[in-house]
């Protein structure tokens, strides 16, 4: 029960801190902000295959093929996918924005300034 | 081989876009002839899927030769190569168009080209929730990275809200995937339909937080309404084949929506779960493209205007949900998609050659285009975007009405198709008037666009767009047809579950099969 709530609550965080900081108009926000957002769905894909320790998810003869014996290994092999997919995504958006620094001269989401 | 085709629009471009991003450097010319070769193929290959798929029948390929729901599985019925044949027609277009000099303004513009068409077939073909959303991000990163092709400011600008918004659809996507996993144990489409219909009330909530999570995702690539702005400055500020090619981009969204809400969304707990809000929030968005459209500035927002339109009056048609509305939606969709891409190919002569570029602006407009090409084009697209007759726009908009006849929704579907109908057919003819009409001397040197291979693609998408009006009756049949398939669920289930993998060819492999058969029967 604990690492159920230690997890949940570690994803809460993660994503609470990942919407401030995407809601923030500065691109280095906004790209710290999806990083942890992405952390937060990793845990959270980990969580769908159900918390389960010290099992692995290799069938063997005698054992009952049920998630009270085994972990899934579909939500592990999802995560990796998403993990690979969201760092090349994350390095794709930091390139155009440090070209968009370099064009426009701000670091401002929107390409200029506001008036102030 | 005819055994393999399935799996081949995926594949073709795959190597395609190996081999281009291999050869570019040090033999410049090899990537167009092999862009050309290889979407040519596509193009093969889709019309021969589309042939097999007129039969009626629902092909499957297992994906590493799992049966299904463990492996991935691909399922080509008559929607999926549908929208293959769009989108590979539109693809070759696209390839043939920047030949004339647009994918010279940066490098590696072919092979982007070729694995966005990938990523763009592979989201049409699977059966897979999780293999959608990996095509997603594959289209995604091309579309990046095309939409930065011979970049300016305003496309650094615009991509960056672009990508920002879309890496935060896949995050979405991702926990509604994951949710419908832990609510069902499955990522197979045919499986979760099962599943999801046979869900206990205790668990009905959950399975529909995580199916409107998964509709926002979708919607958010077909721009439904609050989720739009993004698309204007991102369509307007990419170069002409990248943003003909965006015209389906918006499709594969519109796409997502429609299978999910007939295959998952059709019994048990989610039934019906669209019906009621998808059909105003279209009906909302149509109205507001309207809106846009008439008070655009630029050729390019008005442009994208109408294809957030084009994708209001689908998702209308498809929140519906009964046979005819789909099969309506479905014959607007081929015309609505073609005539897009050739919006944007015009879009990019009148760029080309006007001092102002493309701007709307009276006192500003620049000298007229060369008349005789870019104008009639202009015209004809222009006829086919308002849906006025004789083109096959006006066919798609009469049966749309038509199918809205006798349901609850009639009265708001007649006005606001017929007004905003209106509205655009008045924002395309006063941007024609200024674009074309409006004398002034001095036409601006340096002419790319004006190429024969850019000349040929528009004529050949002008082609389709009058043949799409002439085979009018059959688009319109094949369409209905679609949509009782569409419906009959249990089809495109039976299909992908009664495909049996071809014999193991080496003994793990049988090993293998033998426990996952074992552990299945317990």
């Amino acid at each position: 029960m604990t690492v159920e709530l230690l997890v949940a609550v570690a994803i809460g965080v993660l994503t609470t801190g990942g919407v401030w900081l995407m809601l923030r108009a500065r691109i280095f926000d906004v790209v710290l902000g999806l990083t942890l957002l992405s952390y937060a769905v990793n845990l959270f894909i980990f969580a769908m295959g159900r918390v389960r320790a010290g099992a692995a998810p290799i069938v063997q003869d005698g054992v009952a093929p049920t998630l009270d014996n085994y972990t899934d290994p579909v939500p592990q092999a999802l995560v990796l996918t998403a993990i690979v997919i969201s760092f090349a995504m994350t390095a794709v958006l930091l390139v155009v924005a440090i070209r968009a620094r370099s064009a426009t001269g701000t670091d401002h989401v929107d390409g200029s300034e506001p008036p102030s | 081989m005819m055994a393999h085709l399935p799996v081949l629009p995926i594949v073709i471009p795959l190597f395609a876009g190996a081999l281009c991003v291999l050869t570019e450097r040090r033999f410049p010319a090899l990537p167009r002839a092999l862009s050309l070769l290889s979407t040519l193929l596509q193009v093969t290959v889709a019309l021969l899927l589309l042939n097999r798929a007129s039969t009626g029948d629902i092909d499957v390929y297992l994906l590493s030769n799992w049966r299904a729901p463990f492996g991935i599985s691909l399922a080509v019925d008559r929607l999926a190569t549908l929208m293959l044949t769009l989108t590979t027609l539109l693809g070759f277009l696209a390839a043939l168009w920047s030949l004339g000099g647009d994918d010279r303004r940066g490098s590696h513009f072919h092979a982007f080209l070729q694995f966005q068409l990938m990523g763009i077939s592979g989201a049409f073909l699977t059966a897979d929730l999780f293999n959608l959303f990996v095509f997603f991000e594959v289209l995604l990163a091309s579309s990046y990275a095309l939409l930065l092709h011979g970049a300016g400011t305003a496309q650094l600008r615009a991509s960056i809200h672009y990508i920002v918004f879309n890496l935060l659809g896949g995050a979405l996507f991702l926990i509604a995937a994951s949710l419908l996993y832990g609510l069902t144990g499955t990522l197979s489409l045919a499986d979760l339909s099962g599943k999801l219909a046979a869900l206990g009330p205790d668990d009905a909530g959950l399975a529909q937080a995580a199916s409107w999570l998964l509709v926002l995702v979708f919607a958010v690539k077909a721009a439904l309404l609050p989720l739009y702005y993004w698309l204007p400055a991102t369509y307007g500020s990419a170069t002409a084949p990248v943003a003909a090619l965006f015209a389906i981009l918006t499709k594969v969204g519109v796409y997502a929506i429609l299978r999910v809400s007939t295959l998952l969304f059709g019994a048990g707990p989610l039934a019906g779960l669209l019906n009621d809000v998808l059909p105003a929030l279209a009906l909302a968005t149509l109205a507001l493209s309207a809106v846009g459209a008439l008070a655009a500035t630029r050729l390019a927002s008005l442009v994208g205007y109408l294809v957030i339109g084009s994708a209001g009056t689908l998702l209308f048609t498809f929140g519906l949900g009964d046979e005819r509305a789909i099969a309506a939606g479905l014959t607007y969709l081929v015309n609505s998609t073609l005539v897009a891409g050739g919006l944007f190919f015009v879009l990019d002569q009148v760029r080309a050659r006007k001092v102002h570029g493309d701007t709307l602006d009276p006192d500003r407009a620049g000298p007229p285009v060369s008349r005789a090409a870019g104008a009639t084009a202009y015209f004809i697209l222009a006829l086919g975007a308002s849906g006025l007759p004789p083109l096959a726009g006006f066919f798609g908009k009469a049966l749309i009405l038509k199918a809205t006849i006798g349901s609850s929704w009639a009265i708001a579907a007649w006005t606001i198709i017929l007004v905003s109908g209106l509205m655009v057919l008045v924002a395309l003819a006063r941007a024609g008037i200024y674009l074309f009409w409006k004398p002034e001397a001095a036409v601006p040197s340096g002419t790319p666009s004006s190429a024969t291979a850019s000349r040929a693609a528009l004529a050949l998408l002008l082609s389709a767009v009058l043949g799409a009006t002439v085979l009018a009756g059959p688009i319109a049949a094949w369409a209905a047809a679609t949509a009782a398939q569409l419906l009959a669920r249990e089809r495109y289930i039976d299909a992908v579950f009664a495909k049996v993998p071809a014999p193991p060819a080496w003994p793990n492999r049988a090993e293998l099969e033998e426990r996952v058969r074992q552990g299945g029967a317990k």
